[in-house]
Protein backbone atom coordinates (compact mmCIF):
# COMPACT_ATOMS: atom_id res chain seq x y z
CA UNK A 1 0.00 0.00 0.00
CA UNK A 2 1.11 3.74 -0.38
CA UNK A 3 1.92 5.50 1.91
CA UNK A 4 0.06 9.15 1.61
CA UNK A 5 1.30 12.41 2.88
CA UNK A 6 -1.27 15.25 3.12
CA UNK A 7 -0.27 18.69 2.68
CA UNK A 8 -2.36 21.76 4.25
CA UNK A 9 -3.50 24.80 2.10
CA UNK A 10 -4.40 27.66 4.25
CA UNK A 11 -5.66 30.85 2.45
CA UNK A 12 -2.15 32.35 1.86
CA UNK A 13 0.01 29.44 1.87
CA UNK A 14 2.09 29.31 -0.79
CA UNK A 15 4.62 26.41 -1.13
CA UNK A 16 2.34 23.80 -0.49
CA UNK A 17 3.23 22.49 -4.74
CA UNK A 18 6.29 22.33 -3.98
CA UNK A 19 5.96 20.74 -1.47
CA UNK A 20 3.46 18.16 -2.71
CA UNK A 21 5.98 17.37 -5.48
CA UNK A 22 8.72 16.63 -2.82
CA UNK A 23 6.55 14.15 -1.37
CA UNK A 24 5.93 12.67 -4.95
CA UNK A 25 9.62 12.35 -5.70
CA UNK A 26 9.90 10.98 -2.12
CA UNK A 27 8.03 8.12 -3.37
CA UNK A 28 4.89 9.01 -1.58
CA UNK A 29 1.26 9.79 -2.56
CA UNK A 30 0.83 13.28 -2.05
CA UNK A 31 -2.68 14.57 -1.06
CA UNK A 32 -3.90 17.80 -0.93
CA UNK A 33 -5.84 19.03 2.18
CA UNK A 34 -7.60 21.41 2.41
CA UNK A 35 -8.05 23.65 5.90
CA UNK A 36 -12.09 23.72 5.93
CA UNK A 37 -12.04 20.17 6.02
CA UNK A 38 -11.58 18.38 9.49
CA UNK A 39 -11.37 15.17 7.41
CA UNK A 40 -7.47 14.22 6.64
CA UNK A 41 -8.53 11.59 4.02
CA UNK A 42 -6.24 8.68 5.74
CA UNK A 43 -3.09 10.71 5.66
CA UNK A 44 -0.43 8.75 7.02
CA UNK A 45 1.55 12.56 7.61
CA UNK A 46 1.02 16.00 7.33
CA UNK A 47 3.06 18.85 6.13
CA UNK A 48 2.00 22.14 6.91
CA UNK A 49 3.67 24.12 4.13
CA UNK A 50 4.99 27.58 4.17
CA UNK A 51 3.65 31.46 3.08
CA UNK A 52 1.16 33.88 4.59
CA UNK A 53 -1.54 32.27 5.76
CA UNK A 54 -4.21 34.42 6.63
CA UNK A 55 -1.97 37.35 5.23
CA UNK A 56 0.46 36.60 8.80
CA UNK A 57 -3.44 39.21 10.45
CA UNK A 58 -2.77 39.17 14.33
CA UNK A 59 0.27 36.69 14.56
CA UNK A 60 2.27 34.44 12.13
CA UNK A 61 0.03 30.99 12.01
CA UNK A 62 -2.42 32.39 14.94
CA UNK A 63 -5.54 32.45 12.88
CA UNK A 64 -4.83 28.95 10.85
CA UNK A 65 -4.20 27.24 13.73
CA UNK A 66 -7.45 27.31 15.01
CA UNK A 67 -9.08 26.30 11.35
CA UNK A 68 -11.04 22.58 11.29
CA UNK A 69 -7.93 20.89 9.86
CA UNK A 70 -6.01 21.72 12.62
CA UNK A 71 -8.19 20.41 15.38
CA UNK A 72 -7.65 17.01 13.56
CA UNK A 73 -4.07 17.12 13.11
CA UNK A 74 -3.44 18.76 16.59
CA UNK A 75 -5.53 15.23 17.89
CA UNK A 76 -3.62 12.70 15.35
CA UNK A 77 0.18 14.57 16.09
CA UNK A 78 -0.65 14.04 19.76
CA UNK A 79 -1.09 10.16 19.10
CA UNK A 80 1.97 9.97 17.40
CA UNK A 81 1.10 11.23 13.47
CA UNK A 82 4.50 12.82 11.55
CA UNK A 83 3.79 16.57 11.06
CA UNK A 84 6.41 19.06 9.59
CA UNK A 85 6.00 22.31 9.77
CA UNK A 86 8.29 24.36 7.21
CA UNK A 87 8.26 28.42 7.90
CA UNK A 88 4.69 29.22 8.24
CA UNK A 89 3.60 25.81 9.14
CA UNK A 90 6.42 26.04 11.72
CA UNK A 91 4.88 28.96 13.17
CA UNK A 92 1.44 27.54 12.80
CA UNK A 93 2.95 24.55 15.55
CA UNK A 94 4.48 27.04 17.78
CA UNK A 95 0.92 28.93 17.75
CA UNK A 96 -0.93 25.15 18.20
CA UNK A 97 1.58 24.28 21.22
CA UNK A 98 2.45 21.69 19.35
CA UNK A 99 5.98 23.04 19.86
CA UNK A 100 7.17 24.97 22.47
CA UNK A 101 8.25 29.03 21.69
CA UNK A 102 7.36 31.71 19.48
CA UNK A 103 8.23 33.16 15.83
CA UNK A 104 8.69 36.88 16.30
CA UNK A 105 9.57 39.51 13.13
CA UNK A 106 13.35 39.00 11.94
CA UNK A 107 15.52 41.55 13.85
CA UNK A 108 16.95 43.41 10.81
CA UNK A 109 13.10 43.51 9.80
CA UNK A 110 13.36 43.15 6.42
CA UNK A 111 12.28 40.07 4.40
CA UNK A 112 15.55 37.69 3.60
CA UNK A 113 15.79 35.04 1.16
CA UNK A 114 19.10 33.19 0.71
CA UNK A 115 20.84 30.07 0.61
CA UNK A 116 21.26 28.78 4.45
CA UNK A 117 23.38 26.22 5.41
CA UNK A 118 22.30 23.97 9.00
CA UNK A 119 23.54 21.47 11.26
CA UNK A 120 21.31 18.67 11.76
CA UNK A 121 21.39 18.15 15.16
CA UNK A 122 19.23 15.57 15.68
CA UNK A 123 18.87 12.70 13.20
CA UNK A 124 16.06 10.43 14.63
CA UNK A 125 12.92 12.36 14.27
CA UNK A 126 10.86 11.42 12.09
CA UNK A 127 11.44 13.76 9.35
CA UNK A 128 15.28 13.33 9.65
CA UNK A 129 16.13 9.75 10.33
CA UNK A 130 17.68 9.92 6.43
CA UNK A 131 20.56 12.65 8.02
CA UNK A 132 23.33 11.73 9.56
CA UNK A 133 23.87 13.60 12.86
CA UNK A 134 25.59 16.60 12.41
CA UNK A 135 25.63 16.50 8.82
CA UNK A 136 25.64 19.86 7.08
CA UNK A 137 23.15 20.64 4.25
CA UNK A 138 22.15 23.61 2.30
CA UNK A 139 18.49 24.88 1.57
CA UNK A 140 16.46 28.02 0.35
CA UNK A 141 15.47 30.47 3.51
CA UNK A 142 12.81 32.97 2.76
CA UNK A 143 11.15 34.85 5.63
CA UNK A 144 9.64 38.00 7.51
CA UNK A 145 8.84 36.25 10.83
CA UNK A 146 11.64 33.47 11.79
CA UNK A 147 13.08 34.90 14.72
CA UNK A 148 12.87 31.95 16.95
CA UNK A 149 12.49 33.07 20.88
CA UNK A 150 11.61 31.05 24.24
CA UNK A 151 12.16 31.79 27.27
CA UNK A 152 15.84 30.05 29.25
CA UNK A 153 14.37 27.36 30.99
CA UNK A 154 12.50 25.86 27.33
CA UNK A 155 15.32 26.45 25.82
CA UNK A 156 17.52 24.77 28.27
CA UNK A 157 15.37 21.84 28.37
CA UNK A 158 15.14 22.02 23.95
CA UNK A 159 19.04 21.39 24.11
CA UNK A 160 19.53 19.11 26.82
CA UNK A 161 16.64 16.79 25.58
CA UNK A 162 18.23 17.16 21.99
CA UNK A 163 15.32 18.70 20.85
CA UNK A 164 17.11 21.78 18.49
CA UNK A 165 16.88 19.71 15.68
CA UNK A 166 18.51 22.13 13.07
CA UNK A 167 20.59 25.02 13.51
CA UNK A 168 21.96 28.10 11.40
CA UNK A 169 25.74 27.55 10.76
CA UNK A 170 27.48 30.66 9.45
CA UNK A 171 25.44 32.96 10.19
CA UNK A 172 21.50 33.80 11.99
CA UNK A 173 20.02 35.22 9.61
CA UNK A 174 16.88 36.51 11.77
CA UNK A 175 18.15 36.59 15.59
CA UNK A 176 16.57 33.27 15.98
CA UNK A 177 18.08 32.48 20.13
CA UNK A 178 20.62 29.94 20.14
CA UNK A 179 20.61 29.86 16.29
CA UNK A 180 18.07 27.62 16.73
CA UNK A 181 16.41 26.68 12.84
CA UNK A 182 14.36 23.88 13.87
CA UNK A 183 12.92 22.11 17.07
CA UNK A 184 10.75 18.61 17.26
CA UNK A 185 8.39 17.84 20.03
CA UNK A 186 9.58 15.06 22.56
CA UNK A 187 8.24 11.97 20.83
CA UNK A 188 10.26 13.00 17.30
CA UNK A 189 7.07 13.32 15.31
CA UNK A 190 6.40 17.02 15.32
CA UNK A 191 8.87 19.23 13.57
CA UNK A 192 9.27 22.47 12.59
CA UNK A 193 11.31 24.15 10.76
CA UNK A 194 12.10 27.83 9.27
CA UNK A 195 14.37 26.64 6.16
CA UNK A 196 12.37 25.14 3.13
CA UNK A 197 13.97 21.65 2.29
CA UNK A 198 11.08 21.68 -0.06
CA UNK A 199 12.53 24.02 -2.45
CA UNK A 200 15.97 21.82 -2.91
CA UNK A 201 15.02 18.68 -3.98
CA UNK A 202 15.41 18.75 -7.93
CA UNK A 203 18.93 19.72 -8.60
CA UNK A 204 17.55 22.35 -11.54
CA UNK A 205 15.80 24.35 -8.36
CA UNK A 206 16.75 26.29 -5.38
CA UNK A 207 20.07 25.28 -4.39
CA UNK A 208 20.46 23.13 -7.08
CA UNK A 209 21.19 20.99 -4.68
CA UNK A 210 18.87 18.07 -3.38
CA UNK A 211 19.71 17.85 0.56
CA UNK A 212 16.25 18.86 1.21
CA UNK A 213 15.26 15.40 -0.16
CA UNK A 214 15.86 13.35 2.79
CA UNK A 215 13.16 15.13 4.97
CA UNK A 216 10.70 13.73 2.73
CA UNK A 217 12.68 10.29 2.43
CA UNK A 218 12.69 9.66 6.08
CA UNK A 219 9.16 10.31 6.96
CA UNK A 220 8.13 7.64 4.13
CA UNK A 221 10.96 4.73 5.90
CA UNK A 222 9.70 5.92 9.07
CA UNK A 223 6.39 5.17 8.38
CA UNK A 224 6.88 1.92 6.19
CA UNK A 225 8.82 0.42 8.79
CA UNK A 226 6.10 1.18 11.59
CA UNK B 1 -23.05 48.15 23.50
CA UNK B 2 -20.09 48.83 25.42
CA UNK B 3 -16.32 48.88 24.18
CA UNK B 4 -14.07 46.95 25.87
CA UNK B 5 -9.72 47.17 25.00
CA UNK B 6 -7.30 44.13 25.18
CA UNK B 7 -3.95 45.81 25.17
CA UNK B 8 -1.56 42.99 23.83
CA UNK B 9 2.13 44.34 24.75
CA UNK B 10 5.70 42.68 24.06
CA UNK B 11 6.56 40.71 27.10
CA UNK B 12 9.48 43.28 28.70
CA UNK B 13 12.39 40.64 28.02
CA UNK B 14 11.64 39.95 24.27
CA UNK B 15 13.52 42.11 21.91
CA UNK B 16 11.23 44.78 19.86
CA UNK B 17 12.72 45.57 16.55
CA UNK B 18 10.03 47.19 15.68
CA UNK B 19 9.86 50.08 18.52
CA UNK B 20 13.61 50.44 18.39
CA UNK B 21 13.09 51.38 14.57
CA UNK B 22 10.43 53.61 15.54
CA UNK B 23 12.84 55.23 18.33
CA UNK B 24 16.00 55.50 16.09
CA UNK B 25 13.51 57.25 14.11
CA UNK B 26 12.66 60.02 16.71
CA UNK B 27 16.02 62.02 16.48
CA UNK B 28 15.73 62.39 12.90
CA UNK B 29 11.95 64.13 13.11
CA UNK B 30 13.13 66.05 15.59
CA UNK B 31 11.46 64.42 18.46
CA UNK B 32 14.15 64.34 21.02
CA UNK B 33 14.27 62.60 24.56
CA UNK B 34 12.72 59.42 23.99
CA UNK B 35 14.74 57.39 25.75
CA UNK B 36 13.05 54.10 24.08
CA UNK B 37 9.91 52.76 22.30
CA UNK B 38 8.17 49.69 22.33
CA UNK B 39 5.21 48.76 19.83
CA UNK B 40 1.89 46.79 20.81
CA UNK B 41 -1.94 46.33 19.77
CA UNK B 42 -4.77 47.09 20.24
CA UNK B 43 -8.06 45.83 20.05
CA UNK B 44 -11.56 47.32 20.97
CA UNK B 45 -14.19 45.14 21.07
CA UNK B 46 -17.90 46.56 20.91
CA UNK B 47 -19.75 43.95 23.02
CA UNK B 48 -23.17 42.92 22.55
CA UNK B 49 -25.50 42.62 25.74
CA UNK B 50 -23.90 43.64 29.47
CA UNK B 51 -20.69 43.61 30.41
CA UNK B 52 -20.72 41.67 33.68
CA UNK B 53 -18.07 39.59 35.31
CA UNK B 54 -18.93 36.54 33.06
CA UNK B 55 -18.42 38.68 29.80
CA UNK B 56 -15.14 39.90 31.36
CA UNK B 57 -14.43 36.61 31.91
CA UNK B 58 -14.81 35.04 28.63
CA UNK B 59 -12.97 38.06 27.29
CA UNK B 60 -10.03 37.40 29.36
CA UNK B 61 -10.25 33.57 28.37
CA UNK B 62 -10.05 34.98 24.33
CA UNK B 63 -7.52 37.08 24.83
CA UNK B 64 -5.73 34.54 26.64
CA UNK B 65 -6.08 32.06 23.77
CA UNK B 66 -6.30 33.91 20.67
CA UNK B 67 -5.25 37.68 20.51
CA UNK B 68 -2.12 37.48 22.76
CA UNK B 69 0.30 35.06 22.68
CA UNK B 70 1.25 34.57 26.40
CA UNK B 71 4.61 32.85 25.34
CA UNK B 72 5.80 36.39 24.25
CA UNK B 73 2.88 38.75 24.97
CA UNK B 74 1.33 40.12 28.22
CA UNK B 75 -2.28 41.66 27.75
CA UNK B 76 -4.49 44.01 29.69
CA UNK B 77 -8.75 44.07 29.29
CA UNK B 78 -10.39 47.08 30.15
CA UNK B 79 -13.70 47.99 30.05
CA UNK B 80 -13.98 51.36 28.11
CA UNK B 81 -17.38 52.83 27.99
CA UNK B 82 -21.16 51.56 28.33
CA UNK B 83 -22.08 49.24 31.17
Amino acid sequence: MTTRIGVVTFPGTLDDRDSLRAVRLAGAEPVSLWHRDKDLHQVDAVVLAGGFSYGDYLRAGAISRFSPVMETIIEQAKAGMPVLGICNGFQVLTEAHLLPGAMLRNNHLHFICRDQKLRVENAETAWTGDYEQGQEISVPLKNMDGRYVADERTLDELEAEGRVAFRYLDMNPNGSLRDIAGITNAAGNVVGLMPHPEHAVEPLIGTGRTDGLPFFTSVLKKLVSA
Amino acid sequence: MARVVVDVMLKPEILDPQGQAVQRALPRLGFEGIADVRQGKRFELEVEGPVDQAALDRIHKMAETFLANTVIEDFVVKVESGS
